[in-house]
């Protein structure tokens, strides 16, 4: 980041002109109002100005109100040249706003770099079990997975629970950084109009007798369409598949519900769950940290 | 020096003229250099005009008010570039007419919050934000999910923002209104929220 850049030669001198035009229009205005010994009115004496019979007396500024006057103006003579203030010029101290963050990171980055590092180099489950770690992966889940995941991070309707043991792509510690790194995309597809209305009903009928329930339609003939249509992600018995973020159908784990009526929507319009990438906005050593928090939720 | 006083004192039109005089020197040394400085006339490396739909997304922003209380600055402070990511810089902002920097966060700041979260985050919250922030105080906005875009009018505000110096072509323009035609106010919000702070390449 480089200092100030004019894209015309005169902008610089005009800032200087008239910042000493207004400083010294300032030191000859105190100077044309001071006190004279050769003023016809005295101290305390009217100047000759009545209203209502508010009359205005001759009472100068006392002295040392005045010099705080005069000083203002040489402090901002100083000022200006300490810090960047004659046109381009950057200031005898150096500073500029992004010097001084850099200055606040790199020291944040030494008090705290040498304690990620530490732990970037230890495996995630131990991290797991160290207090210090889950308080520091706390507050960055706090910062920037709470917001869907929720503040106790069990989750929403449509943003997985992640303290249940459930995973959509795996939950072991490697799996969990891919997740965080690169995010995820869900692509369980719209299979209304394949399916048509009976269809679905019956899909939606053996989806529900694989969790031990029952639907209005026919499971029977729900699972032939299950086996061509929905077997290949979700696997034969519907287990789910981690390769692909296919859910397992199974269990009582649902993400975006397990009703019939919600069942029958999430094959009429599909389900594409996003979750963002998170590489760009933390280091490597902080998505090690938060995959141990995230870890020890579950484990 | 008394005599001098009162031409002043009993000269309003004098005055007046003196006391424009005193006030635009701020203006004119604090406001005038920055038409002329690289860092807020100049684009940052890749940053492109909103397309339509997002254009329409911004007005509807400006609309709705989301400008008291979200901000889209993000300071140079660490506790801040913590939180929201790369300080933003005047380069980013070129192209927008009014900018909508903000001076107010009763909610988070929004200058980087372009793909950090699902756009079904995004309607979601929409929709009702504490379906998904319990703790939120957010509004609602759910009539954006029932309005729907003309795009009457989006080629023309294009075609505005073109003469104050936004590099929109011809062909935008012409394509503007069935880009956005037909779409959901909600869609162009989200798109236009997904696009924010995308531009630089340095996210932290």
């Amino acid at each position: 980041m480089t200092g100030i850049d004019f894209t015309a030669g005169w902008v610089n001198g005009w800032i200087i002109t008239i910042v000493l035009i207004n400083l010294l229009g300032c030191l000859w205005l105190l100077w044309w109002t001071r006190k004279r010994p050769e003023d016809p009115i005295k101290d305390g004496e009217s100047m000759g100005h009545s209203f209502d019979g508010i009359e205005e007396l001759n009472n100068p500024l006392p002295h040392w109100w005045l010099n705080l006057f005069y000083f203002t103006i040489a402090f901002a003579l100083i000022y200006l040249t300490l810090y960047p203030g004659w046109g381009d010029a950057k200031g005898v101290l150096g500073w500029s706003s992004v010097g001084q963050w850099e200055t606040e990171v790199q020291k944040a980055d030494n008090r705290y770099n040498d304690f990620f590092e530490e732990y970037a180099a230890l495996p995630i489950e131990q991290l797991a079990q160290n207090e210090e770690v889950i308080k520091t992966g706390q507050r960055l889940f706090g910062n920037n997975c709470a917001i869907c995941h929720g503040s106790d991070a069990r989750g929403n309707v449509g943003y997985p629970n992640l303290t249940d043991g459930d995973w959509l792509y795996g939950g072991t510690p490697d799996k969990i950084k891919e997740t965080l790194t690169n995010g995820r995309g869900g692509m369980m597809p719209a299979l209304g109009a394949a399916l048509g209305e009976q269809g679905t009903k019956d899909v939606a009928a053996y989806v529900l007798s694989l969790s031990n329930r029952s639907g209005s339609g026919d499971a029977a003939a729900g699972k032939e369409k299950f086996d061509m249509m929905c077997a290949a992600c979700h696997g034969p018995d519907g287990k789910g598949n981690h390769m692909l973020g296919a859910p397992n159908l199974t269990d009582d784990v649902w993400l975006y519900g397990g009703t019939e009526d919600t069942i029958i929507e999430t094959l009429n319009n599909g389900r594409q769950g996003k979750m963002p990438a998170f590489k760009d906005q933390l280091s490597p050593e902080k998505i090690h940290v938060l995959a141990a928090y995230v870890y020890s939720l579950s484990n | 020096m008394a005599k001098t006083h009162e031409i002043v004192e009993k000269n309003v039109g004098l005055m007046i003229v003196l006391t424009l005089v005193a006030v635009s020197f701020g203006g004119l040394v604090e406001i005038v250099p920055l038409f002329f400085q690289k860092q807020t006339t100049q684009p940052i490396e890749g940053l492109k005009p909103w397309t339509a739909l997002q254009l329409e997304g911004r007005d509807i922003y400006i609309r709705e008010g989301c400008n008291t209380c979200h901000s889209q600055m993000i300071r140079p402070f660490r506790a801040e570039t913590e939180r929201y990511g790369h300080f933003s810089v005047a380069g980013e902002h070129v192209y927008e007419h009014p900018f909508l920097w903000g001076s107010k966060r009763t909610g988070p700041d929004l200058a980087r919050v372009g793909g950090r979260y699902s756009d079904q985050w995004h309607y979601d919250h929409l929709m009702n934000p504490r379906d998904v922030v319990p703790e939120s105080n957010m509004p609602g906005f759910p009539w954006l999910d029932d309005n729907v875009l003309s795009g009457e009018t989006t080629g023309a505000k294009m075609k505005a923002l073109r003469t104050v110096g936004v590099p929109y072509t011809d062909a935008d323009i012409e394509g503007a209104q069935a880009a956005v035609e037909g779409k959901k106010e909600i869609d162009a919000l989200i798109a236009y929220l997904q696009g924010l702070g995308t531009f630089l390449k340095v996210k932290r």
